[in-house]
């Protein structure tokens, strides 16, 4: 496997005969390293921090935590000279080919060959040399005592290093006696590689701040609109996004009943009445959960889950409370839902920005405009969300989200090509604002479906149900595994369902977390997806597409080897 | 602000007469209507804010931009503008309000304000008290600070009236056009100003050091003009000695940013700069120099200023080429400079420089482009460069380069002489192959009225390279060199004011007055002034230096076969002798005991008449004390001595 790329990171610099090395807080060199390598992920890409004792020639010997390096003998003849490399590559693989040296006795530089060619000043006892290798314009330089070697690129003492190989820091010695002290990152280093990298961090971003956006005038413009038209379009902001379409001239390319009917069966997901979402999904797309029976099974087992949770409406009825008065969400799908979560493993996923979205949505539906929701048919009651929203949120801070279980799970979906490290940067950065949303969301659910948070509600009646549903599941996962084959997602899915029924209390419990209303979310997006799809619609809007695009190929650049995502993150343009 | 004044202040016709006239459209009357108007204003605070109210100022400020306007009406109209600013604080926000400050900045009126905050000492204190209302006037008011700047009297004028405590804060500003002015301020007010530079270095702004603070200025992500002026701030401090040559500042951060700013990644006017100021930062400092000339290959990168205007450029974009040509001057004399000082001590990196490509041959053109800067630039990069014994024996005389030095010392201003001489007299030197070709290229008559100069350092270079020439020479250019010199100008130089000269007049007599047969011909057509120069010399107030080679030149006439007597007949000389080799100062009694022991030299004809008559002066009792001196050459050179008698 390719390395990550590390954009311009400092390999090392070593003494000769310098001090030696003190042992230094591990934590701090993790920072250090961190800083130094801002796209690597050590847990993929080990980065080099000492000396191998197992890549090194009899002569040499290491000491002081394999940092440093001694010359114990001759070799056959007084010329022979020693080496020793370091126990990992600089991330970004082919040793014998192509390597990279600075020589101390002559201050020649050795570019994949044996012959040198004049470079810089000699060095010796006492002199600290360090050596960058920088892979967003892939070269290297070498810096005696601070003092950096770098050359224009024109010019032909440029060291030009092949993007690929895995380079290893490399000592070789020739003296009897000599001593080598290396600084891995474990002490600041003597050349300000700090301030190298700002330059560089400066020049990526006024880069990608000038990248030109369309030649024709407008043309930009009209672009941004059409993906916040088809972004409010798909999460079915109606009314949001009407006003939008009209103000900016564009047309929407899905009837407005249609949008009404997907924001009805969101609503419904996502205040945990699965059972109506299913019958009102049946309903209006009949062909769409019998051709789809993998759908048809996740939201099956979603609505095992409800139930156990007491929310589903058929075990609501059976805890003899009108499903109507019980019903207290917003009103509107929670708008960052479906976004967080991708339809269907690939990489949609837009978060950071969601948030923003979200907020801007919230208020100007609730508020000035209730009534455009009113011709909804069997839709639930609106209340005046905001308003609820604030005076619940102050009276209930019981049930606070999981922002790691939530990123957790959201790690988890990310098999599709995405690697961790960029991610978890991605939903770091914004689970914070979801899990805020969450809090009045979950309480007003609190509230009024389970103060006390029993098995099924409470209802002995329910729990019957319950187990008589999941028997159906159980059937159902059966005939599914004979018709369409093993299915692991299935197995697992159901497992997990199931396993809350082995704890007394399934809210605490290790797979509680699928009690969580944000678990409504992926199933939510999942579904709206599927619907779009059978209208051949796009299943993800054009603005996560984008995103998410901009974070996989940061990811695709720091696999190959291509530096200058290390100074690019999405989120430094997700506000 | 209008509505305010008008308010409290009654407009009478008098004064609406006065604008009246700016409109004419009559020049003359115009011009006659400004002068007016100026002598009305003096001192009369309510004629001006009646001015002001009646909208004067616009029209003032449109008559002082106006490229039809005369310059005679353009700078009565500042004067009036200047004055109207003298009045209360009211007219002067009117005056900032009516966007006067743009306006003067540009253009030649700026001149005229120039001159009246170091003319008129209440305008500075004004500007000072200016600078807290906004962060436009703080931004104006330091921009005329630093283009008003011109003397190191201006300096002191700004200093004393408190401009690093009142500027100082504003490098903190919030805004980026504040803080650039202020860090252009404060390298207008450092350079060459030792005071300013020491008051600097303990100056804290927001609880940290100054120097910290520029040093900020330098990080690389920071706008290119702002390391660059910050770095120039550095080097001013640096090299007005309050902040040392090894400091990690200057080291570290400042020699590098600077470095930086000669990449052909910067604009060309950075380049410029940036190089000038290197040259600057590590022209005394030998060791900033050894770490200038590896860092990011610098000596090489500067190979790339002699390639403007590029052919690229001639054939893809006539702007450019526009562009490339305004700058190609500018951009090779940056280099010579830098080239020079980089070379001004260490022998490695002179022969890394002349290893350069064609740096010869770039040096060589530009001894004599058209352009005086560059030409006085290339001949101090060869200067520098000339201080090599290798160079001098080899690139130097491969590159033929004393033809065109010789070609620029026929007609140059003062500096450039200054530096092609003494690089004349570098290649003038005994062991160098160019001297030969010199000489029969009849330089001697060019040297010879270089010490009839004004300049001391154009007479000394003359007659340094004289004594250069001279050195060793044979009889027909020393004959040359004493008939196109003149006896009469060699004795006008040897009381020369400066000690320079005389000096190397000496030494050039004492090269002349070398070898017996010389010696004798020359004292023979002019013992008689030499002896009484020698005499004056002796007697006169001079330096150690000067009387040690006075008495060198007397051992050389003692040399003589008959020129001895010069010596033996004169007692008075004698004297003189006997009193230097009892002199407190060793070299002086060394040079004096070498003059006896060649006067008594045995194997010479009259040796031992000479020998006896000095014994009776009481030399051999002085010869038998310095035999016991304890430094060892005069107690060796008196024992030789002595064995003249004994033999």
């Amino acid at each position: 496997m390719s390395g990550q790329s590390s954009g311009c990171g400092f390999l090392m610099s070593v003494v000769v005969h310098g001090d030696s090395a003190l042992n230094e807080q591990e934590n701090e060199l993790n920072q250090q390293l961190r800083r130094l390598y801002p796209a690597v992920n050590e847990l993929e890409t080990p980065l080099p921090r000492s000396w191998s004792p197992k890549d090194k020639f009899s002569y040499i010997g290491l000491s002081q935590n394999n940092l440093r390096v001694h010359y114990k003998g001759h070799g056959k003849t007084p010329k022979d000279a020693a080496s020793v490399r370091a126990t990992h590559p600089i991330p970004a693989a082919c040793w014998d080919k192509h390597s990279y040296g600075y020589h101390g006795d002559d201050g020649h530089s050795f570019c994949s060959s044996g012959t040198g060619q004049p470079y810089g000043p000699t060095f010796t006892t006492g002199d600290v040399i360090g050596c960058c290798v920088n892979l967003i314009n892939n070269t290297c330089f070498y810096t005696k005592n601070g003092h950096s070697l770098v050359c224009d690129l024109t010019n032909h003492l440029s060291i030009f290093v092949c993007p690929q190989p895995n380079l290893y820091p490399t000592v070789g010695l020739q003296t009897p006696g000599e001593v080598v002290d290396a600084n891995f990152g474990q002490h600041p280093f003597v050349f300000d590689i700090e301030d190298y990298m700002r330059e560089w961090r400066t020049k990526i971003q006024a880069q990608i701040d000038r990248f030109p956006i369309g030649d024709r005038e407008g043309e930009w413009q009209s672009m941004i609109q059409k993906m916040v038209a088809s972004y409010l379009v798909h999460h079915s902001y109606c009314a949001t996004a009407e006003a939008f379409a009209k103000s900016t001239d564009q047309a929407v390319h899905e009837e407005l009943a249609s949008i009404k009917n997907r924001q009805k069966i969101q609503k419904l997901v996502l205040s945990g009445r699965m059972g109506e979402a299913i019958e009102t999904t049946q309903q209006l797309y009949p062909s769409l959960l019998e051709s789809n029976p993998n759908l048809l099974f996740m939201l099956k087992v979603r609505q095992f889950i409800e139930m156990v949770n007491g929310t589903d409406s058929e075990v609501r009825c059976l805890g003899g409370r009108s499903p109507k008065s019980q019903d207290s969400y917003t009103g509107s799908p929670r708008p960052f839902s479906s976004p967080r979560h991708k339809a269907s493993g690939s990489q949609a996923y837009l978060t950071g920005f969601d948030g923003g979205c979200c907020n801007g949505v919230m208020s100007s539906k609730a508020h000035p405009s209730p009534h455009s929701h009113k011709p909804c048919p069997p839709g639930p009651a609106l209340l005046a969300p905001a308003a609820e929203l604030s005076s619940l949120n102050g009276s209930h801070s019981l049930q606070q989200p999981n922002a790691s279980t939530d990123v957790d799970m959201e790690v988890d979906h990310f098999t599709n090509g995405v690697t961790e490290s960029s991610s978890n940067g991605f939903f770091n950065g914004t689970s914070k604002h979801g899990a805020q949303t969450e809090d009045c969301d979950t309480d007003m659910e609190v509230e009024s479906a389970q103060s006390k948070r029993q098995l099924c509600g409470g209802s002995q009646a329910a729990i019957e149900r319950m187990i008589h549903f999941g028997r159906e599941l159980q059937s159902m996962s059966e005939h599914l595994r004979r018709e369409c084959g093993k299915n692991s997602v299935n197995k697992k899915m159901l497992k997990d369902a199931f396993s809350l029924l082995a704890y007394s209390d399934p809210w605490t419990s290790p797979v509680g977390y699928q009690l969580d209303s944000i678990q409504r979310e992926p199933v939510c997006s999942t579904l709206n997806s599927a619907i779009l799809e059978t209208h051949n619609l796009p299943k993800q809007p054009p603005l996560a597409q984008a995103v998410g695009q901009a974070a996989q190929c940061l990811s695709i650049m720091a696999h190959s080897g291509s530096g200058s995502c290390a100074f690019a993150a999405v989120d430094d343009y997700l506000h | 602000a209008y509505c305010l004044l008008t308010s409290h202040i009654e407009v009478t016709a008098t004064s609406r007469h006065y604008v009246d006239r700016l409109f004419d459209p009559d020049p003359q009357k115009v011009l006659q209507g400004v002068i007016d108007m100026k002598n009305a204003v003096i001192g009369n605070n309510k004629q001006k804010a009646n001015l002001i109210v009646l909208g004067a100022v616009p029209r003032l400020l449109y008559l002082l931009q106006q490229g039809s306007s005369s310059s005679e009406l353009r700078a009565e109209c500042a004067v009036v503008l200047g004055s109207l600013a003298m009045g209360t604080e009211n007219n002067i926000k009117s005056l900032v309000d009516c966007h006067i400050i743009p306006a003067l900045l540009q253009g030649r009126c700026m001149l005229t304000v120039c001159v009246t905050p170091c003319q008129d000492p209440t305008v500075i204190p004004h500007l000072m008290s200016l600078l807290s209302r906004s962060q436009r006037t703080q931004e104006y008011i330091t921009q005329i600070f630093s283009h008003c700047c011109k003397t190191p009297e201006h300096q002191t004028v700004l200093f004393n009236h408190g401009a690093i405590q009142n500027i100082a804060p504003l490098l903190i500003s919030p805004s980026y056009k504040v803080r650039m002015q202020a860090l252009k301020c404060f390298s207008v007010l450092a350079y060459e100003n030792t005071q300013v530079s020491m008051t600097l270095v303990n100056v804290l702004v927001d609880e940290e050091l100054l120097s910290q603070v520029f040093v900020r200025m330098m990080q690389r992500d920071q706008p290119i003009d702002m390391q660059l002026t910050a770095a120039k701030c550095l080097t001013y401090m640096c090299r007005a000695g309050a902040i040392r040559t090894d400091d990690s500042c200057i080291v570290l951060k400042t020699l590098p940013c600077l470095v930086r700013m000669c990449s052909k990644e910067r604009l060309l006017e950075e380049r410029v700069e940036g190089a000038e100021t290197l040259a600057y930062l590590m022209e005394p400092d030998v060791e900033l120099q050894r770490i200038a000339s590896v860092t990011d290959h610098l000596v090489a990168m500067l190979a790339d200023y002699f390639k403007y205007p590029s052919s690229v450029s001639a054939i893809t974009d006539i702007k450019r080429l526009d562009h490339d040509l305004k700058h190609a001057h500018e951009l090779r004399q940056a280099a010579f400079k830098l080239y020079a000082s980089l070379g001004s001590n260490d022998e490695d990196i002179r022969k890394k420089i002349t290893e350069t490509e064609n740096m010869m041959d770039r040096i060589v053109s530009g001894l004599s482009e058209s352009s005086v800067k560059v030409r006085l630039a290339a001949v101090r990069c060869l200067h520098s460069l000339s201080r090599s014994v290798q160079q001098l024996r080899t690139s130097f005389h491969d590159h033929a380069v004393w033809k065109p030095l010789m070609k620029l010392l026929q007609n140059a201003p003062d500096e450039v002489l200054v530096m092609a001489s003494s690089t004349l007299c570098n290649l003038l030197l005994e062991f160098s192959p160019s001297k030969e070709p010199i000489l029969e290229s009849g330089v001697i008559e060019l040297l010879c009225s270089l010490t009839q100069s004004d300049s001391p350092a154009l007479r000394v270079n003359g007659i340094w390279a004289l004594m250069n020439m001279a050195f060793q020479a044979d009889q027909k250019v020393k004959g040359e060199i004493v008939r196109a010199l003149g006896t009469e100008q060699l004795f006008r130089l040897l009381s020369d004011p400066d000690s320079n000269v005389l000096m190397k007049t000496l030494g050039l007599l004492r090269n002349l007055l070398s070898t017996r047969p010389h010696i004798d011909q020359v004292m023979s057509s002019h013992g008689k002034q030499i002896m009484q120069a020698v005499t004056l010399i002796l007697e006169g107030e001079h330096s150690i230096e000067v009387k040690e080679q006075t008495l060198c030149i007397l051992a050389n006439i003692a040399d003589g076969n008959t020129a001895k007597e010069l010596i033996m007949t004169n007692d008075d000389i004698l004297q003189k002798i006997k009193y230097y080799m009892a002199h407190s100062n060793v070299k002086l009694q060394l040079a004096a005991t070498f003059c006896i022991s060649n006067l008594i030299w045995n194997e010479e004809d009259g040796s031992q008449e000479r020998q006896d008559k000095l014994r009776e002066l009481g030399f051999v009792d002085i010869l038998h004390k310095l035999t016991q001196a304890s430094d060892p050459n005069l107690c060796d050179r008196a024992k030789t001595a002595m064995q003249q008698y004994l033999a």
